[in-house]
């Protein structure tokens, strides 16, 4: 589904990645770890054409990101994609938020649009919240409407850019109980999280990077089960003892 | 020296002064509604990728920016009917260099409205499919007017009072309307006073209603 092959990318003089190669299958949870500055979320964003990138391929679904003739609002609107702090438009109420990409990419009536909000709202919990301003939610509550603004664009693929980093400890689970369920409903994930429960529970596989490079592309069990070298074990120790 | 102040000479040149402000108000909603449309093309084309649209903004901006608008009223006063190669009367040539004049300084604000609107909220536009000008139009335009409104608001008193300029081309605006009737019944102190009085009130309650909305929205 998604096909990262030796990609490199420059800020400038900096190299934010190097050489970075992976790959999600459909249905797949891919983590991404590693520390800040890492270029994890930087990959994540060159993955649906946020971030260009200088060298390598990715593909999603077939559809080279990087190439000249690619519509990439079509692609992006493809693509789900959760923020660290939200994103939500704070203009406009949450379901505003939730309806405005179906209407105008993809020309769904109002009416048609609101309901499957509603439904999507009901099933992050939030219907009573449908239709109050982002301002008034809790960061939980902010970034589960996030998740069904993405979802209501039928995505075929999820990027999740730490997702739970700026919530209070309280509302973590919530948010990551939603990723949860949308994992074994069969959601293809790219989500980058230090959340290692959440991984442990339904990622297929961990990609750990380093100074923008991958140091580390291994199964879920493999990844927490054998000692890893370098870099990885000593990030995994640090963050496995919160 | 206020002896003679007669309160009377207010009192009939009442109607005048009242069609002198409508011109006022004219010019001064004209320039703000132009202004604003045109500046945000301008503040659009500023932060344009296509070099050629961004440097034309800025020179223009830095022309307006660095003329004195009297003289700009005057020089459209008699450039514009030569361009347009018939004369058009002083209240449009005032109407076309207020607007032009306004929609400079207008950039500006509107330009530093847009780069308030942090990146991330552009990328979570994008990211939902949207296009460029989508994310700008329903996504980034909507927040930066929103901060924008007490500077565009403040920007808006300040033209009012400039408006008063246009008496350089004889446009019978308020302050006009006031001159002509002080040296026609030679009641300089009653016209200059109540002139001052009302430039002074108006605005006055226009600032006072701006730091009211100011914190009632806390923006």
């Amino acid at each position: 589904m998604i096909e990262v092959e030796n990609v490199s990318k420059w800020f400038g003089d900096f190299q934010v990645l190097d050489d970075c190669s992976t790959q999600v299958d459909k249905g797949q949870v891919v983590v991404v770890c590693g520390p800040s500055g890492s270029g994890k979320s930087t990959l994540v964003k060159c993955v649906n054409g946020l971030e260009p990138f200088q060298e390598g391929i990715i593909t999603v679904n077939g559809v080279s990101v990087g190439a000249e003739d690619t519509n990439l609002p079509k692609l992006r609107s493809q693509i789900g994609m959760v923020f660290q702090n939200f994103e939500l438009f704070p203009h406009m109420t949450v379901l505003e938020n939730i309806c405005l990409s179906q209407m105008k990419v993809l020309k769904r009536e109002k009416d048609e649009a609101e309901e499957r909000g509603m439904k999507l709202l009901d099933r992050v919990d939030l219907i009573d919240q449908a239709a109050k301003h982002p301002a008034h939610l809790s960061g939980g509550q902010a970034q589960r409407v996030a998740i069904a603004r993405a979802l209501a664009m039928d995505p075929i693929a999820m990027l999740f850019d730490e997702p739970t980093s700026a919530l209070d400890p309280e509302m973590i689970n919530e948010v990551l109980d939603v990723m949860v369920t949308l994992a074994q409903e069969g959601m293809t994930m790219m989500v980058i999280t230090h959340e290692m429960g959440f991984a442990k529970q339904v990622a297929d596989r961990v990609v750990f990077m380093d100074e923008g490079r991958i140091e580390d592309d291994a199964g879920k069990d493999e990844f927490f089960g054998e000692p890893r070298g370098g870099r990885a074990r000593l990030f995994l120790s640090k963050i496995l003892t919160h | 020296m206020f002896a003679d102040f007669d309160f009377q000479v207010i009192v009939e040149a009442a109607p005048i002064l009242w069609r002198g402000m409508l011109i006022t108000l004219l010019l001064t909603a004209v320039a703000i509604v132009g202004g604003i449309l045109f500046g945000t093309v301008l503040a659009l084309m500023r932060l344009s990728r296509f070099m050629v649209l961004s440097v034309f903004s800025g020179r223009y901006v830095d022309a307006f920016r660095s003329t004195p608008l009297i003289l700009v009223i005057f020089w459209f006063y008699f450039a514009v009917p030569y361009v347009v190669g018939r004369p058009i009367g002083d209240l449009y040539s005032v109407l076309i260099a207020f607007t032009l004049f306004e929609a400079a300084y207008y950039c500006e604000i509107i330009r530093a409205g847009i780069q308030s609107i942090r990146q991330p909220q552009v990328h979570a536009g994008l990211a939902l499919g949207l296009s460029q000008w989508q994310t700008t139009r329903s996504i980034v335009l909507p927040q930066a007017f929103r901060n924008m409104v007490p500077v565009i608001l403040t920007q808006a008193i300040v033209l009012f009072q400039d408006t008063s300029l246009v008496y350089v081309v004889g446009l019978k605006d308020f302050l006009t309307a006031a001159d002509l009737v002080a040296t026609r019944d030679n009641r300089v102190l009653e016209l200059y006073l109540t002139a001052a009085v009302v430039y002074f009130v108006l605005c006055f309650i226009s600032s006072m209603w701006v730091k009211r909305l100011r914190r009632q929205y806390a923006l």
